[in-house]
């Protein structure tokens, strides 16, 4: 039983993390119609924004933090969506696909080249002391990403709920020609919805690093996991997306616990697979927004 | 009086409480022109696509030539002998006149395997170049069909679904968005075609001098059920059909 | 002008493919060889993608599994002729499966299922060692023997690559020309207008898919021999990203685009040998920049060129602009 929950919260823990990536990517999908096969890339780089923060500029790691989230913020959002989304955006979805992951492997062969092969340690933000809960023992660390995660996208949908730009972003995202009438700057909301990707994908990236160690082929599994979060949850609504990422968080614990462990990669695979073929529209979703 | 080729039995369909169709029975003869006519949100599309097989009604079938219909796949339908042109621009864009047309004529005989290992051609260019010449196309043969103007996208549709010579067209909306002088042409060619082949025709329009003038027997719906059937001259004379498009 | 344009451009393509290995050393003949080996499986794509718009990123797990059971075949005593056929017929059923989820969606979705797929093969194929060799892969295959022609030289097993792409090249010809060919565009420009014009766009659909993933079998069939050690990093998701970037950047359905796109995508790392470790990342910026000026591929560039010189050409109708997804 306390392994159980143990297998569960550090489940949790993971999976809110990739929630958070899968938020972005459902965000820049809703925005602008672009499925970013990157987006695994725009976890690994952050951190090591901070590492150079650290190593080369000589900044404590709080200072580090802000200017690797700051540097995300315009090398992931803004330059990515002025040089790449928009001017291949037109010529169609193909061209995109092929633009985002060549620009993956730009990212991870770049890391590779100018910061090195080899994994490098990442200071945890938190004390990963082990604390007892039930008999389980967690450590604090995965208990805060798990808080610091789900606060977050609680902030977002606050945000993109309750405030004007939120939704006027939810209005450019759903009905672009009739936002544009309604005085909503479309454009605009479009690079925010790009902006706060690479934001989530900072923080998921300096949540997740302490725990895999900052290396360059980080990405390659973390772009399809939130992927497939996304589509679980539906593609259209950050609720799904948080579900879905919790959802394979806690499943790839229990496969890789107590079934399998060379084929704990397969599962998420497979539930995609699984989940398109029986219900596009995600578990959570509605068959609007749906690429058909 | 030989049997309908297409025979509409008691069609309802409603979409969330609302009757788009209600009880609408009526019967299409070999070699009519017959036009499907009444206001907006009659229930004309619904009834188009129900005998399309597309949408399944709720109550009542459709045959052809005696064969239900009701929810059979557009190219099993096409075997049978039923073509169809559509509301929008729907050619393939970056083929050629010639190759839209040939497409629309390979696959309504033999199999998949015959069609590859048969001849590539078999007659399929002569039969497309006398369509080609029918609908007086012939300097457009070898542009992509993305590239034509709305009207000569419109002949290159109706075209292709003359090609694998059905029994049965069923024209939605053609003469939406046609210029004056290329709708005159379109209405020649289709009066021309079905002398030529006996081949009956079911139009939905909203034009009505286009109807008036193209069809010989008309339905006129209102509210999802039939109001109104004969031809132009007396559609043209009933007071109900007036009433009807004057909002009554 | 135009007709005997195409017989003398092909005659000089052959020519050159037959001259081009003389005289040269063994790695040049070997990639040489690659290009040809690549050539077949990016024209299975070019069918499933260029001419039926279907987007598959699971070509080279078609690779690998041609690639594993000539291998496994050859490796218990069968001539390679004969290991070919099983190992095409089990890429076109799997294909043919591979396809059905590009019946209920398209696009980006299609996109992930067929990496999905992919990566499940990779995965099958690292951890079932008592079949696969798992990480260590399978090593010493042999060579095709014609008994009065051996294929142990390079050079030898160039010609025998040459003479495979031709007829694979000729068949794929036949298809596209086929009306299979129409109506496999027809699909890709339009689907419900050629259902209702009597293409059945399931079969079609499903077709376009097997029929690309036997021709990544075959592709895959003559990895085995050429060298003579398989291991799964070499079907990793990555290669059918290179593979979709050959057929792309030789423009889309354009029947020897895969020729052209082959060629640059495997001789430009070789080109870009002196950059040392920087040549991937030389090669990501590039593609990034091809597709912000040229989206259409080198054919478009082609396209422009001749334009600006000859005049507006004729369009051609069998040249995608763009397979639009959207």
């Amino acid at each position: 039983m306390s392994q159980f929950l143990q297998v569960l919260l550090s489940g949790l823990a993971t999976g809110s993390i990739y929630a958070l990536v899968a938020i972005g990517f459902t965000l820049v999908w809703q925005a602008a119609q672009t499925v970013n096969f990157a987006q695994g890339e725009f976890v690994m780089v952050p951190a090591f924004f901070v590492l150079v923060g650290m190593h080369v500029l000589g900044f404590p790691l709080a200072l580090a933090v802000g200017f690797a989230l700051l540097a995300s913020i315009v090398v992931l959002g803004f330059v990515f969506k002025k040089l790449i989304v928009e001017p291949i955006l037109p010529s169609g979805g193909i061209s995109l696909i092929i633009a985002t992951m060549a620009l993956g492997i730009l990212l991870r062969e770049s890391v590779k080249e100018f910061y090195g092969a080899e994994a490098q340690p990442f200071p945890p933000l938190f004390p990963t002391d082990p604390i007892h809960v039930f008999g389980a023992v967690v450590s604090m660390q995965d208990l805060l990403n798990l808080v610091i995660s789900l606060g977050v996208v609680i902030l977002l949908t606050l945000f993109l709920n309750r405030t004007r730009t939120g939704r006027s972003m939810q209005a450019a995202a759903q009905n672009p020609a009739v936002a544009e009438i309604l005085g909503v700057d479309v454009k605009r909301m479009i690079m925010y919805a790009f902006l706060i990707n690479a934001a989530l994908a900072a923080l998921a990236s300096f949540l997740i690093t302490p725990v895999y160690l900052a290396k360059f082929s980080n990405g390659e599994t973390l772009g399809l996991v939130a992927f497939i979060a996304a589509i679980v949850g539906g593609f259209n609504q950050i609720r799904g997306a948080l579900v879905g990422g919790l959802l394979i968080g806690v499943l790839d614990n229990f496969v890789a616990t107590y079934i399998t462990a060379e084929y704990r990669a397969a599962l998420p695979l497979i539930l995609l697979i699984v989940i398109i073929l029986l219900r596009p529209q995600g578990i959570m979703g509605t068959s609007e927004g749906r690429a058909v | 009086m030989t049997a309908p080729i297409l025979s509409i039995r008691n069609i309802s369909k409603s979409f969330g409480g609302i009757h788009a169709v209600r009880d609408v029975s009526f019967d299409v003869h070999q070699g009519e022109i017959l036009g499907l006519i009444g206001p907006n949100g009659s229930g004309k599309s619904t009834l188009f696509n129900s005998i399309l097989g597309q949408l399944p009604p709720d109550n009542g079938t459709v045959e052809v030539k005696g064969t239900p219909v009701t929810g059979m796949r557009a190219s099993k339908l096409n075997r049978l002998g039923v073509g169809r042109t559509f509301q929008q621009l729907s050619v393939f864009p970056q083929m050629t006149v010639l190759e839209n047309i040939i497409v629309a004529g390979q696959e309504h005989k033999g199999t998949l395997t015959s069609r590859l290992f048969g001849p590539p051609d078999a007659g399929l260019t002569a039969a497309a170049d006398q369509m080609i010449e029918f609908f007086r196309l012939t300097h457009l043969r070898d542009t992509p069909a993305g590239s034509l103007s709305f009207g000569q996208q419109k002949l290159v549709d109706v075209a292709m679904a003359f090609m694998a010579g059905p029994d049965l067209v069923l024209l939605d909306e053609p003469a939406g968005g046609v210029n004056l002088t290329m709708l005159a042409h379109l209405k020649e060619r289709l009066i021309a075609y079905n002398a030529e082949h006996g081949t009956t025709f079911v139009v939905i329009e909203h034009n009505m001098e286009f109807v008036m003038s193209l069809c010989t027997r008309i339905v006129v719906l209102a509210e999802g059920a039939i109001i109104a059937e004969g031809t132009p001259a007396e559609i043209r004379a009933n007071q109900t059909v007036i009433d009807a498009y004057l909002g009554g | 002008m135009r007709s005997l344009l195409r017989p003398f451009l092909i005659a000089l393509l052959l020519l050159a493919a037959i001259v081009a290995p003389i005289g040269q050393g063994n790695y040049i003949t070997y990639v040489l060889t690659s290009w040809l080996i690549f050539s077949i499986a990016s024209m299975g794509l070019n069918l499933t993608l260029g001419y039926a718009g279907q987007i598959s990123l699971a070509q080279a797990s078609f690779m690998a599994i041609g690639a594993y059971t000539t291998a496994l075949l050859t490796l218990a005593g069968w001539h390679w002729m004969a290991a070919l056929v099983p190992a095409l017929l089990l890429c076109f059923v799997i294909g043919l499966v591979l396809g059905y989820p590009a019946l209920r969606v398209k696009g980006h979705f299609l996109a992930f299922v067929t990496l999905a797929f992919n990566t499940l093969v990779f995965l099958v194929l690292r951890n079932e060692d008592w079949l696969t060799g798992g990480n260590y892969g399978l090593v010493g295959m042999p060579r095709p023997d014609f008994g009065f022609f051996s294929t142990m030289k390079q050079h030898n097993f160039y010609y025998f690559t040459l003479a495979i792409t031709i007829v694979a090249a000729a068949i794929m010809w036949w298809i596209v020309r086929s009306p299979w060919g129409r109506a496999f565009k027809a699909l890709r420009e339009n689907p419900i207008r050629a259902e209702s014009l009597g293409v059945d766009t399931r079969r079609i659909t499903l077709l376009a898919f097997a029929i690309g993933s036997a021709y990544g079998g075959l592709a895959g069939a003559l990895v085995t021999p050429l060298v003579q050690f398989i291991e799964p990093g070499s079907f990793a998701v990555a290669h059918s990203f290179r593979i979709l970037l050959m057929v792309v950047v030789g423009g889309a359905g354009f029947f020897f685009g895969p020729f052209l796109g082959a060629g640059v995508v495997i001789l430009l790392p070789e080109m870009l040998r002196f950059t040392e470790g920087y040549y991937l990342i030389i090669y990501a910026a590039l593609v990034i920049l091809m597709l912000v000026f040229t989206p259409k591929g080198l054919i478009g560039v082609w396209d422009l060129l001749r334009n600006r010189l000859f005049g507006k050409a004729q369009i051609r109708a069998d040249v995608k602009q763009e397979p639009t997804l959207k």
